[in-house]
């Protein structure tokens, strides 16, 4: 006889709470050292050393930025909408967080006889013996993705100052177009697939030992959908919204201490959610060789991935130069659109025939 | 647990249903009807229709909402000058007091709580929400299907030529 709360075991909610700590922890973890790694790896690009003075080889500098920003003084400006103003950087920040909820990090593993799917949202059925989760999962993340809009909109707005306002609507702008263009290039990957569930999208590409990738049946739109996804979270060589040079970091201007600081994160919260979704989609998730014999092999590749990923938005960083506002607008519309609709239209044909 | 959760979230719906009307800035009655689109999207979920759920999130709260927090930015309108119409009042009252004596009738008479048709709730359980609305679409309700996207594709041309003051 099994404890029950509420209709569900007690190792259900157990395995849950451990499941959001874990992801939770990673995340917040990742991104406090993305900054660091950030500041070296650009530094190290540009034969410079990057943070060195706090800690070994500055290993203590994310502590110390996060402490500093703590005790800054918390302004509000004064002709800012107030509510807006205050709940613009969690509106940035929350979807950011919550993408991971349907992202899989790993396989099944067995824990006291009970089996928990290593994906926040997904329980083992014991009675149909089958792993069930999100079954829109990639719809879900599309609209959360949708919602980070508004923090960076109401950030500019609310602030009621011109370089905010201005980096605010070239933001909007950015991430709306963009946004279609991301979707558009994932398009492909369902018409593979053929199902919307992130869990069967990577069991789907465990083959050939693991490395039955869709990035080699859709390089086009595994690229597409990269960079689509570097403009919408307003990374470099897209970083217009923020541009130091010309704007005093558009939205964020008016901000200072923890507001700034979440708007800090809420950046490198969506680079992990970013580069953990393409993963997922193209670079098969979990799998790698040996993964499905060894469960806890499977949070390694996730995680090696994901730092991969990220480590190649930090080299573009280093390299490229920031596009001018119509060239990036031509860029989306004109390009990534058309490229992303024809890429369905080969792709159906080919399956058609196939 | 289902309960409990559906609780929690009318609570949520229903107070920030009424912050959208009675907010004094129009950005928050914005922000505050974008939580209430979000919760709906939650009802949706609990009804088994994750698709639904998931277009309402983003049609409804991701893109409508934008135009409409966009549109208010843009015109600048701040905190309104409060003024009370007593007139607007008593008509709103009125108006609000048919739409719920209807609601009620069509909860009370109405059939809606039984599906019926060829898809049950075990059905759409087993094949999937998604798939279902994707096979209906394409094959019995092909022509409307068309038909809309014609109608959208000439809103498009339209709204370009439109803004456009040389073509």
């Amino acid at each position: 006889m099994e404890f029950l709360i509420l209709g569900l075991p007690l190792m259900y909610y157990a395995a849950m709470v451990a499941k959001v700590l874990a992801a939770f922890v990673f995340v917040l973890l990742t991104v406090a050292y993305a900054t660091y790694a950030e500041r070296k790896i650009i530094g190290h690009m540009q034969v410079r050393l990057g943070p060195m003075r706090t800690g070994w080889h500055g290993l203590l500098q994310p502590i110390a930025d996060g402490l500093k920003l703590f005790f800054k003084e918390e302004i509000v400006p004064s002709q800012a909408s107030t509510f807006a103003f205050l709940v613009a950087p969690l509106i940035a920040l929350i979807p950011a967080f919550i993408t991971f909820a349907v992202i899989p990090f790993g396989g099944t593993i067995e824990v006291l006889g009970y089996k928990i799917p290593l994906q926040i949202a997904a329980y083992y059925d014991t009675a149909a013996h089958q792993v069930f989760d999100v079954n829109v999962g990639v719809l879900y993340i599309l609209a959360m993705s949708s919602l980070g809009v508004y923090g960076i909109v109401l950030a500019g707005w609310s602030s009621n100052s011109k370089y905010s306002l201005l980096g605010g609507l070239r933001a909007s702008a950015q991430m709306i177009s963009y946004e279609l263009a991301a979707g558009l290039s994932i398009i492909a990957v369902f018409m593979l697939s053929g199902t919307l569930s992130l869990n069967r999208i990577v069991e789907l590409q465990s083959g050939m030992g693991g490395f039955e990738w869709y990035v080699f049946k859709q390089p086009l739109a595994a690229l597409m959908f990269f960079i689509c996804s570097l403009a919408e979270i307003n990374r470099t060589p897209f970083d217009l919204p923020e541009a130091e040079t010309e704007l005093v970091s558009g939205f964020c201007t008016e901000y200072s201490s923890m507001k700034y600081a979440m708007f800090f994160m809420a950046e490198y919260a969506n680079m992990v959610t970013v580069s953990a979704l393409t993963a997922t989609l193209f670079l098969g998730g979990w799998n790698g060789p040996m993964a499905v014999a060894i469960p806890l092999l499977g949070p390694v590749y996730f995680i090696a991935k994901v730092y991969f990923l990220m480590f190649v938005c930090m080299w573009i960083r280093a390299t490229l130069p920031r596009y001018r506002y119509d060239q990036l607008m031509h860029l989306g519309w004109k390009v990534f659109i058309p490229l992303a609709l024809a890429n369905i239209v080969v792709t159906g044909i080919i399956g058609y025939i196939i | 647990m289902e309960t409990l959760f559906f609780l929690i979230i009318t609570f949520v719906v229903l107070v920030s249903a009424i912050l959208v009307t009675t907010c004094r800035n129009p950005i928050n009655s914005a922000l505050a009807l974008i939580m209430t689109f979000f919760c709906l999207a939650t009802y949706y979920v609990m009804l088994d229709a994750p698709f639904m759920a998931a277009v309402q999130v983003m049609v409804y709260a991701g893109a409508i909402m934008v135009l409409i927090v966009f549109t208010i930015m843009l015109l600048n309108i701040r905190v309104d000058a409060a003024k009370k119409h007593f007139h607007k009042v008593i008509l709103g009252s009125i108006l609000g007091f048919f739409t719920l004596v209807n609601t009620l009738f069509l909860l009370i008479k109405g059939q809606s709580a039984q599906p019926t048709g060829p898809y049950s709730g075990e059905i759409i359980k087993q094949i999937g929400h998604t798939e279902l609305i994707g096979k209906e679409m394409f094959t019995n309700f092909l022509l409307p299907f068309e038909i809309t996207s014609i109608l959208l594709l000439v809103a498009i041309v339209g709204a370009v030529m439109l803004a456009k003051k040389k073509i």
